[in-house]
């Protein structure tokens, strides 16, 4: 890899009065455009290892690189308006507007009101909220989703190349914490920041991080390595409990939909007369067509015999398909949308919705058995 | 969706509109008591005399100037403090002279003027600083609270934005902390022009010797005039403040 866009050497940071040190002579890289995940069991310094690199803390041994340029004796102020910065609790100022909110680090830049007021517009719609709506509304209006999106826009304003984010959706609704982190995951296709984000979920961890860093007691890196070779090749007993049992579920939300080969389950086109969908039905190997609709969009699955149980019309027998996947979907997505199926496979469409395949248990159990297989081998 | 924080807002107001309402509403029902006194019992010229228009609108100037001076020394004196207290290294300073001011407090304020009278001898500034002394706890007190309660969430995500400790201070932490703090200096207002009363023992002036004149020439109609006007004074400060609290607060809050 090329030059890493961050260094932390032999960083370290005790405390006067402890014996141990929270952070003990850490080294770590992070490349530029990655999001590199630091997790670890509560305690184990990932904060703190996140607030020596901004220098929130500042490190009593070691030193730090930003492009090559050692930064640990930089004025800490001015380093840290190059580095944005997410917290949990977000920490919105209350006294202020959304949109002074945001203009933060620009107003300490210095930058111009004309250019500041269409960088916050710019921002808030990034983050999917309406500038008219929001820019002028206090922080105690939103709700925590929303405080958090703000949160993320602030600490982009001045569109700095690093970003740390302290549990940034960890005190979220579940619900809401999956779509903030999809939205998240998109932006940062377009963004191509460098991330270093703590969490202390490792399902956070495989789902957000190029690289994870699983620390242990004193940030001792434990492993550091992508979320497909750490699961499917923990370092040691400490990672292996760490990631907990169903590695291999785990690792489900690694790979999407379009890496599992489609299932050929005969498509019925409406209008469909019903001597044709049966002679249809004969030849398919699951005895088990889907209906489309003129568009090309599954309807119903239909199958031999409940075409036979009934004198209805045809778009009227079978079970109705309700939720389909994507190729972009995880194959955990997939096991979901799966075992509610009735039929035990799920229909895959493209954006359009039109129909592309099926996918079935049986291909997803395949998956697992020639990937966990070909790691016994090697 | 975001109409939720509606019917607190609404609440708060409630409670400030009261605020503002109750007091004028007693110093109206102080100053009809007043009035009954003046027009209902029996003025001879002796406390016509005490209560001679061009005496008794210099007192209130001396009590006014007395009560300003001293809340403003207050301010002065007990925001610094309260700022130095809170931040880091000076905790035990800041319990030690909170639990001082606070025995400062317990002395009567007759004794602490008296106190300042034996080293400064009498006069308007022996008053103000006696004042401060007996007033500074509020004040000091509530600048601590205020600026402790403020979220640390808020602190850290502005030292993480790249503000100095400084600009923590002044752009963060004071605003936040502004609508405690004035109530602190509320507190220490009624008291100063309340206590401003006591004036006369060392030589202050102010509303005080009118009171003193009523008891020493037994002319109970002087005394409640005297008290009543003194009470109506803090009440309309108490009002003035609440007034000042209400448009110095930060929106948004």
């Amino acid at each position: 890899m090329s030059e890493p866009l961050i260094r932390l050497e032999n960083v370290s940071k005790s405390y006067p009065g402890t014996d141990a040190p929270a952070v003990g002579n850490l080294t770590l890289d992070v490349y530029e455009g990655e999001v590199l995940v630091l997790v670890g069991p509560s305690g184990c310094g990932k904060s703190t290892t996140l607030r020596l690199i901004n220098r929130l803390i500042e490190p009593t041994g070691g030193r730090i690189y930003l492009h090559g340029e050692d930064v640990t004796d930089m004025d800490s102020s001015k380093l840290r308006r190059k580095i944005g910065y997410v917290i949990q609790q977000v920490g919105l100022f209350p006294h202020r507007t959304i949109a002074e909110n945001i203009a933060t680090v620009p107003k300490l830049l210095g930058w111009d009101k004309a250019k500041t007021s269409a960088r916050v517009d710019e921002l808030l719609e990034l983050v999917s909220m309406d500038p008219a709506i929001y820019r002028d509304r206090y922080p105690k209006e939103l709700s925590g989703g929303q405080a958090q999106r703000v949160g993320v826009a602030r600490a982009l304003a001045a569109d700095p190349e690093v970003l740390l984010m302290d549990e940034p959706f960890g005190a979220i609704d579940p619900i809401t914490r999956d779509r903030l982190q999809n939205e998240f995951l998109r932006l940062q296709q377009d963004l191509k920041k460098t991330i270093v984000f703590v969490t202390h979920d490792i399902d956070e961890a495989i789902k957000m991080g190029n690289r994870i860093a699983i620390l242990r007691e004193g940030s001792e890196i434990a492993q550091i390595d992508t979320p497909e070779v750490i699961l499917s090749d923990p370092a040691d007993e400490f990672v292996e409990n760490f990631l907990g049992s169903g590695a291999i579920l785990k690792g489900l939300t690694l790979k999407k939909v379009r890496d599992i080969e489609l299932h050929d389950i005969p498509a019925l086109e409406m209008p469909v007369m019903r001597d044709e969908a049966l002679k249809v039905l004969e030849n398919s190997p699951e005895k088990t067509a889907v209906l489309l609709d003129k568009n090309h969009r599954p309807l119903r699955w239909i199958s031999e015999a409940s075409l036979n149980r009934t004198t209805q019309p045809i778009e009227k027998s079978g079970k109705p398909i309700t939720i389909d996947l994507q190729p972009e979907d995880t194959l955990q997505d997939a096991l979901g949308v799966m075992l509610q199926s009735s039929v035990g496979m799920a229909v895959v469409v493209d954006r359009q919705g039109k129909y592309l395949g099926c996918c079935s248990i049986e291909s997803l159990a395949s998956l697992i058995i020639s990937d966990s297989g070909g790691q016994a081998k090697s | 969706m975001t109409l939720v924080t509606h019917p607190k807002a609404q609440r708060e107001s409630l409670a400030e509109k009261l605020d503002i309402i109750v007091t004028p509403i007693f110093a109206v029902l102080l100053a009809i008591i007043g009035m009954a006194v003046w027009l209902y019992s029996d003025i001879d010229d002796t406390t016509r005399s005490i209560l001679a228009p061009e005496k008794i609108q210099g007192q209130l100037i001396d009590t006014i100037i007395l009560g300003f001076a001293s809340s403003a020394l207050v301010v002065a004196i007990a925001i610094p403090i309260g700022i130095a207290v809170t931040r880091r290294g000076l905790p035990r300073v800041k319990t030690f002279l909170v639990d001082t001011l606070g025995l400062a407090q317990a002395l009567p304020a007759y004794g602490l003027i008296v106190i300042f009278f034996s080293f400064m001898g009498s006069g308007i500034v022996t008053v103000i600083f006696a004042l401060a002394t007996f007033s500074l706890l509020p004040v000091l007190r509530n600048t601590i609270v205020g600026l402790e309660q403020v979220d640390q969430a808020v602190i850290e995500a502005g030292r993480g934005m790249g503000y100095t400790k400084r600009q923590v201070l002044l752009q963060i932490e004071l605003p936040l902390a502004v609508p405690i703090i004035i109530a602190g200096i509320r507190t220490a207002i009624v008291i100063n022009i309340g206590m401003a009363a006591l004036a006369f023992l060392v030589g202050g002036g102010g509303l005080g010797e009118t009171i003193n004149s009523g008891l020493k020439l037994d002319r109970n109609p002087a005394i409640l005039i005297g008290a009543v006007l003194v009470a109506i004074l803090a009440l309309v400060f108490d009002f003035l403040s609440a007034v000042a609290q209400r448009y110095l607060k930060p929106k948004g809050m």
